[in-house]
């Protein structure tokens, strides 16, 4: 009865693989290719923590994946609204994949309002497990459904399997001295439980994790597992389930190596803790709770045993005011925040500038402006952290293009700080920042070594042989000045947010210095050594898109699809959007048409324009969603055909 | 002149981890190359003599002392200390000034600022620094005038005064520093003025040996825009009248032949100064700085009109021992080392699922 099919693949594969093994008085089993599954519910369900131990067991499985977590930014809007949905999506594969899915095969619905809110992204044919017993009159006329869809034929192309959840859930403890409302809470277990027979998952990770989370509350952990085992069983037993599916490990799509699955944030915190160590700096973080860049706060402050200091500021301001003061004293300094936070510390940013210290402000950055949409992603700060400043005060600008490429970024972010005594922008955003994919762990010894020397004597003679020391006299190769931190003897010494004087660093007003100081500090920024931007374009393609940040997987995804429909388009992604990489202008140059997809109003598109006079396309989306591959795809196409 | 008593602070625990000076030090020690660019007549020039003179007394390692300032005339005055220094931006010093603090503790650290940079923009910093307790202590220049931007009425100028942007008075209720500061529950809280240098020196010495952020408020003359602010209080005649001198452990009287005297009033526990009398003698107010409640403190600090300025008290109005904010925030680090070793870097990569790739 269940008519699952792999849908259209981000690389256009072929069809469902559909070899059927069926032992003797077992159910079918099906082998797919990929699936992509949607857990949706009330803010209070556990859609998260169900959707996050989907994919621990997928991924110690060995599939490749991906994850978008969908959630509102109130805590707990009221129940069964549709502004209360809370969903986690989750695409698993045995070969390497690059997004989320564009459209769930499965949706789990909970209740009324996570059907209607999730239903119109689903293709027909999609499989659809819903909770009946939150199907009241009331609860779906609260949504706006006059009749059941369960019963009205709404849901007829699809693959509906109606299952009493909560009922279910209750049953299967009655043996637990429980309250029919602290049994109930179980059924996000059942749920997971239903969905791990489905798709064979390993169970140990799950009840190990139950069993160490509520290892305070034994009998609630027991209550999780009984739940968790009834839902695998209800898969195994009801005949409404004829059907499970094996998705083979991704083995071919991974380099050898040992993975575990990370999210965006989880890896930034890994890199910048990577940073302190390969440094041998302390690290220091300043940051003020905002979401989504929150977690980064609370993965930081754990680690304490390895010498980080977390600081919890008063506000945004003081965070990087802290964390500026630290920079001074010596440490790797980090500050936290997403585009309103950037917005308040500003004028710290601009005094890192003028002081030219170590300094990283990391934005993850959400939809705007203002609040905006604080758990959705966007990637419009770009020209917020390029010009967001009083004064010529350039900054430079990484971004991570993957989740797990966020340790990478931190790492890459932390070597430019430190090389030029400067303070660096690492934008980031809310999808990579939830999302998650696996990672390759690296090994120690393939760390870069980000190791300075700070500065211990004099470093300047004065006309009478007298032995001084500059603050502001230059590395001649990278512009960098000095970096002498107090306790030094000798090198006591004064900076601060009025113009210096080039070489001593006193307070100058003189015309011409500054005039010198302004085009030194934008000198120094414009001549980081960055990395060409690589293209891959293996059919001497006409048109190029370029990307930068979070949107390299759907666009990689488009342009497999485009390609395997026999389309030409080449590809490049930036991770240096300040400076831009020195090859830039020529790749550029080297094709008649350039298309930049951004989760902004085409903001690299107006630096490139600017900069390079291309006539550049922007392809824009800024709904807080990350782009969809088939959209792109389509979007693309349009360019090469236009 | 009040010589305040160090007793329950300890020089030692403040200032235990800074490395000492090699050699005896001076006042010129700290005198930085760099010209003072302050007005002829500002009572910054006292300030600054005071602190440098008083510096070689500390007979701490220069290059471990660090002045942070915000913006202001005040503000300027890290450029002439030869110590380590950072003049930031308006108000935010004592944030910059928390994180150098909490990262080296090695550092004895300074906060230079004025009533504009503290109270007005800098607000929220400075009483979330009182309140944490980190190792710091702050200079508060109040002159009750914005003096760089020309004049312009401050958080603690007096109601209705005629500046260039309030021809017609100006409408706010001025700031108490010393009450805004034990409101915040600062663990040093004291007053000074910039021509008393005897008086001002004591006043840094018990600041500096306080473990935990000090407040020290500075009344500071601005001779171009708000010349005479502090008359009353340095005028000698006028200041027996005027001033009450805190001395920890000493009963509060002040006035000529200390006639006046700080009593409980019965009926509302609130302080009030009265003649003192053979039968009221008994019933004045004795200091207690190291007072666990901030109570008495705080009524001391209500003491002064905000208008006239009577009845001013100057000295130490609070000082008690807190935890400090970078002592523990050092001690968990160590707490986190002893229950989970030093952090294992290959450890924490890998976390608790991983799976393997082979070729």
């Amino acid at each position: 009865m269940t008519s699952q099919v792999s849908s259209p693949a981000e690389q256009a594969d072929e069809a469902v693989v559909g070899e059927q093994r069926k032992e003797a008085g077992a159910k079918d089993v099906r082998r797919l290719d990929r699936v992509i599954i949607r857990f949706a519910g009330d803010s209070g369900d556990g859609m998260q923590l169900t959707g996050d131990r989907f994919t621990s067991e997928t991924a110690s499985f060995g599939n490749d994946l991906s994850t978008l977590p969908n959630f509102p930014a109130e805590i707990r809007a009221p129940a069964g609204t549709l502004p209360g949905v809370s969903s986690f999506q989750l695409h698993f594969a045995d070969h390497d994949i690059l997004t989320p899915g564009d459209a769930p095969n499965v949706l789990v619905a909970m209740n009324p309002a996570a059907l209607a809110a999730n239903i119109a992204d689903l293709p027909r044919g999609a499989e659809i497990i819903v909770n009946t017993d939150e199907f009241t009159k009331r609860a779906m006329q609260k949504v706006g459904y006059a009749a059941s869809p369960l019963e009205d034929g709404s849901l007829d192309g699809y693959s509906l399997h109606p299952v009493p959840l909560t009922t279910l859930t209750v049953e299967a403890l009655k043996d637990f001295d429980l309250s029919r409302k602290e049994a109930e809470r179980s059924k996000n277990m059942f749920a997971l439980g239903l969905l791990s027979w489905m798709y064979h998952r390993p169970t140990e990770g799950t009840e190990k994790f139950l069993r160490t989370k509520f290892a305070k509350k034994p009998q609630i952990a027991e209550a999780n597992l009984a739940a968790y085992r009834a839902g695998w069983n209800f898969g195994e037993t009801t005949e409404d389930f004829a059907v499970s599916y094996e998705i083979a490990p991704a083995t071919k799509a991974f380099p050898v190596g040992t993975y575990r699955n990370i999210s965006g944030n989880l890896a930034l915190s890994y890199g910048l803790v990577t940073a302190s160590r390969q440094a041998d700096l302390p690290l220091f973080l300043g940051s003020y709770p905002i979401t989504p860049a929150s977690d980064i706060l609370h993965e930081l402050s754990r680690h304490k045993n390895f010498g980080v200091r977390t600081f919890q500021a008063e506000d945004e301001i003081a965070g990087i005011g802290a964390a500026l003061g630290a920079a001074f004293g010596g440490s790797l300094a980090v500050t936290t925040t997403s585009g309103p936070g950037v917005a308040l510390k500003s004028e710290t940013i601009g005094l890192a500038v003028s002081l030219e210290l170590p300094l990283l402000v990391i934005d993850i950055q959400r939809g705007g402006p203002s609040t905006g949409l604080p758990t959705k992603t966007e990637q419009a700060d770009l020209l917020q952290a390029m010009f967001g400043r009083n004064g010529e005060a350039p900054v430079p600008i990484v971004a991570p293009r993957t989740p797990a490429d966020c340790f990478d970024a931190a790492l890459e972010a932390a070597r430019i700080a430190l090389t030029y005594r400067t303070p660096v922008m690492l934008l980031s955003d809310g999808y990579l920042a939830n999302g998650s994919e696996p990672w390759r762990i690296p090994e120690l010894d393939e760390l870069p070594d980000l190791t300075v020397q700070f500065t211990q004597g004099p470093n300047h003679t004065l006309d009478d042989g007298t032995e001084v020391f500059w603050p502001y006299k230059r590395d001649p190769q990278t512009l960098a000045r000095p970096w002498a931190v107090p306790g030094t003897p000798g090198l006591e010494h004064r900076i601060g947010g009025i113009e210096k004087e080039d070489g001593t660093g006193n307070i100058s007003y003189a015309p011409a210095n500054h005039d010198f100081m302004v085009r030194t500090r934008q000198a120094k920024i414009d001549g980081i050594d960055v990395p060409d931007v690589e293209v891959d374009d293996p059919h001497e393609a006409r048109t190029l898109v370029l990307g930068w940040g979070s949107t390299y997987g759907p666009i990689t995804a488009a342009v497999r699809r485009l390609r395997t429909a026999g389309e030409s388009i080449a590809q490049a992604h930036l991770r240096h959007l300040n400076p831009f990489p020195r090859n830039l202008g020529t790749v550029l140059k080297a094709y008649d048409k350039v298309v930049i997809p951004e989760m902004n109003l085409g903001q690299l598109a107006t630096l490139v324009r600017a900069k390079y006079l291309v006539d550049a396309h922007s392809y824009n989306q800024v709904n807080g969603m990350p782009f969809k591959a088939e959209q792109l795809a389509t979007a693309l196409k349009e360019a090469i055909d236009g | 002149m009040a010589e305040t008593s160090t007793e329950g602070t300890g020089t030692i625990e403040a200032l235990q981890l800074v490395p000492k000076a090699e050699g005896r030090q001076s006042m010129k020690d700290f005198k930085s190359d760099q010209e003072v660019r302050w007005c002829p007549g500002c009572g910054d020039y006292a300030i600054l003599a005071a602190v440098q003179g008083f510096m070689p007394e500390l007979g701490l390692a220069k290059e471990n002392i660090v002045f942070v300032s915000g913006i202001g005339c005040s503000s300027r005055f890290p450029y002439y200390m030869n110590t380590y220094g950072m003049h930031s931006i308006h108000g935010r010093a004592p944030a910059i000034a928390t994180g150098l603090a909490a990262s080296r503790r090695d550092l004895s650290v300074w906060v230079v600022t004025g009533d504009g940079d503290a109270l007005s923009i800098g607000g929220n910093h400075l009483i979330h620094a009182l309140r944490r307790n980190v190792n710091l202590k702050i200079l508060l220049f109040n002159n009750r005038i914005y003096g760089l931007t020309k004049g312009q009425y401050s958080p603690t100028s007096e109601v209705g005064k005629i500046t260039k942007s309030t021809p017609m008075g100006s409408l706010d209720a001025p700031f108490n520093p010393v009450s805004l500061a034990i409101g915040a529950e600062a663990s040093f809280v004291a007053r000074t003025v910039d021509s008393d240098r005897k008086h001002l020196t004591s006043v840094l010495r018990e600041a500096a040996a306080h473990p935990g952020t000090a407040l020290v408020e500075i009344y500071q003359n601005c001779n171009i825009f708000n010349d005479g602010a502090f008359d009353v209080l340095k005028d000698r005649q006028q200041a027996q009248e005027a001033v009450i001198r805190l001395e920890h452990g000493q009963p509060i009287r002040f006035g000529t032949d200390l006639s006046k005297g700080v009593v409980r009033d019965p009926a509302t526990g609130d302080l009030k100064v009265v003649p003192v009398t053979p039968s009221n003698e008994s019933q004045i107010v004795v200091h207690d700085a190291h007072s666990a409640s901030p109570t008495t403190a705080f009524a001391l600090s209500r003491l002064a009109d905000p208008d006239t300025l009577h009845h001013t008290p100057i000295g130490v109005f609070r000082s008690v021992d807190r935890p400090v904010y970078d002592t523990q925030m050092a001690d968990q680090l160590d707490a986190a080392i002893e229950q989970n070793g030093k952090g294992d870097l290959g450890a924490l990569l890998a976390g608790g699922d991983t799976w393997t790739v082979v070729g």
